[in-house]
């Protein structure tokens, strides 16, 4: 098992209220070596919070986080956060954005460079390595935010809901391009997601999560054949993933309690 | 009508060169004009030169300063500043770094500082003199008083921008603080910095001339103080035109070294 979550929950003060949350309850899973699995639950049933926690970012209340039988619980060399809005440094160019994180762990900067190098050129930038990154669009911004947790060459990919402020058309390219950059490092992927389609598209197995406190409610493998096309999202296998996935997501769904869920029935 | 698209052309050339002088153009003979008036109206017996000086009255006074050791004025006026204005920004980056980011260290020294700050470092200046001396150490201390401030004030508001985001990254990463001052606080400092400087550089020359004219042995200030209490108006402009050409050349340095640092905004 490459990582291990065992028994973690996650309980945080309001600031203003001095009200105690509990986030994360009590959540145990494990991902095999090259697996790529999707967490996938309501906004605010705590999936990041459980991606920063297996980061090394949030420290669990109780519970541990295991990589290679290892504990760990501060960042590492071995994992990297691929963040939900782009998180590139405006100031830096592209080049020197994707060597960020090896300069932070003291490589030599040419040396760090070559490595950027062949990365750019696997999230498909090459000729880019000079833009700053206003100069890009939102989907290349994303390509430059994998390139640079790549670069670090973690065993463990956190990725925190990386499609999630792009459009519609963008969303599906990149999709295949996380499926086929994933085919071809075949890193260990924690994938956090809202979208069922993305969930089914791209995981091997999907981690339906409960509304608050979160939890883990299923877990459901999608045993379609790989590599995936757009097209597959036509077939009866992947409806009938997706639907199954939707029931499941729909029960959290109404429990949140949004005005207007109870129509959903 | 013989030849329209030629005529346009031509016009459009015109206006081109028109638009890009313009300004400067104006700019120019807006001074010039102010340049005329101040010579001419004193002649015509309009205003008295005792008190307007003329340009061509400042130019002899100056002529007649540079041949008698000014030289030696502007250097020390010149050491003052630089010496002050270096300390200042040496002290407060590592400083304003540290006051914005711990919390802690914040909660102890802000109100020390914020109420510097309000205070006019020129009331200090009286004081410093009587601790360092009239020579030029207590004109250094009291540029410093004057750049330190506002570096510092602005270095801990620009700490406190940091995006959150790329916060988490860095410490994702394993950034220690020493890094993340480096490669993000710092460069997330940048405008703040500059704005910093912009207040700190005429602070700065504040403290010059005003330590200077209290109590001194040389430099721009005491120059000026001396020709004052001798009503040699002349003099007095030579002083005042220098440092006001100092004051520009220090803005538009100012701004070289923002287009040079925040290149990726444009």
């Amino acid at each position: 098992m490459k990582l291990e979550v065992r028994n973690v929950s996650l309980e945080y003060q309001m600031r203003r209220s001095q009200q105690r949350i509990l986030a994360l309850q009590d959540i145990s899973f494990g991902i095999d070596s090259g697996e790529l699995v999707a967490i996938l639950g309501p906004s605010g049933c705590g999936k990041t919070s459980l991606l920063y926690v297996i980061g090394g970012l949030l420290p669990a209340t109780r519970g541990e986080i295991r990589i290679d039988e290892q504990p760990v619980n501060r960042p590492g060399h071995n994992r990297a956060t691929v963040f939900q809005s782009a998180a590139l440094m405006p100031w830096r160019t592209v080049l020197r954005n994707v060597t960020y994180g090896l300069e932070i762990q003291k490589y030599p900067i040419e040396q760090a460079k070559k490595n950027a190098r062949g990365l750019i050129q696997l999230v498909g930038l090459t000729g880019f390595e000079e833009s700053y990154p206003r100069e890009l669009s939102g989907g290349m911004q994303q390509r430059v935010n994998l390139a640079r947790a790549l670069a670090t060459s973690p065993e463990v990919l956190l990725m925190d809901e990386p499609l999630s402020n792009l459009d519609a058309q963008m969303r599906e390219l990149m999709q295949l391009e996380i499926q086929r950059i994933w085919l071809e490092t075949r890193k260990t992927i924690l994938y956090v997601t809202h979208s069922i389609d993305e969930a089914v598209f791209l995981a091997d197995r999907v981690i339906v999560m409960t509304a608050r406190p979160g939890n883990i409610k299923t877990i459901v493998p999608i045993d379609l054949p790989r590599p995936r096309l757009l097209s597959h999202k036509k077939s009866p296998d992947f409806h009938r993933l997706h639907a199954m996935l939707w029931d499941l997501a729909e029960e959290e769904f109404i429990k949140l309690g949004e005005p207007g869920s109870e129509m959903i029935k | 009508m013989n030849h329209p698209s030629a005529q346009n052309k031509k016009s459009g050339a015109l206006r081109r060169f028109i638009q890009k002088y313009e300004s400067s153009f104006l700019a120019t003979s807006a001074a010039l004009a102010f340049l005329l008036l101040w010579e001419l109206l004193p002649d015509l017996g309009l205003i008295n030169p005792f008190f307007t000086s003329s340009p061509s009255r400042i130019l002899t006074a100056s002529q007649w300063l540079f041949a008698h050791g000014f030289w030696k004025d502007i250097l020390v006026s010149l050491e003052e500043f630089s010496a002050g204005i270096g300390l200042a920004i040496l002290l407060s980056l590592p400083i304003g770094l540290m006051l914005g980011w711990y919390r802690r260290l914040n909660a102890m020294f802000e109100p020390f500082i914020t109420m510097l700050n309000a205070t006019p470092r020129v009331a200090l200046i009286p004081i410093i003199i009587l601790w360092l001396g009239i020579g030029i150490e207590s004109k250094i201390a009291a540029v410093f008083l004057g750049a330190f401030f506002p570096l510092v004030v602005n270095v801990m508001a620009g700490v406190k921008t940091v995006d959150e985001t790329l916060l988490k990254c860095a410490r994702s990463f394993g950034a220690n603080d020493q890094q993340v001052f480096s490669t993000l606080v710092l460069p997330t400092s940048v405008p703040f910095i500059v704005a910093g400087m912009r207040l700190a550089l005429g602070r700065g020359l504040v403290g010059v001339v005003v330590g200077e004219m209290l109590a001194s042995t040389a430099g721009i200030g005491h120059m000026m103080t001396l020709a004052s209490s001798t009503f040699q108006m002349d003099k007095m402009f030579v002083g005042l035109i220098l440092l006001a050409g100092f004051g520009y050349l220090l803005t538009e340095f100012l701004k070289r070294l923002e287009r040079k640092y925040e290149s990726w905004r444009s």
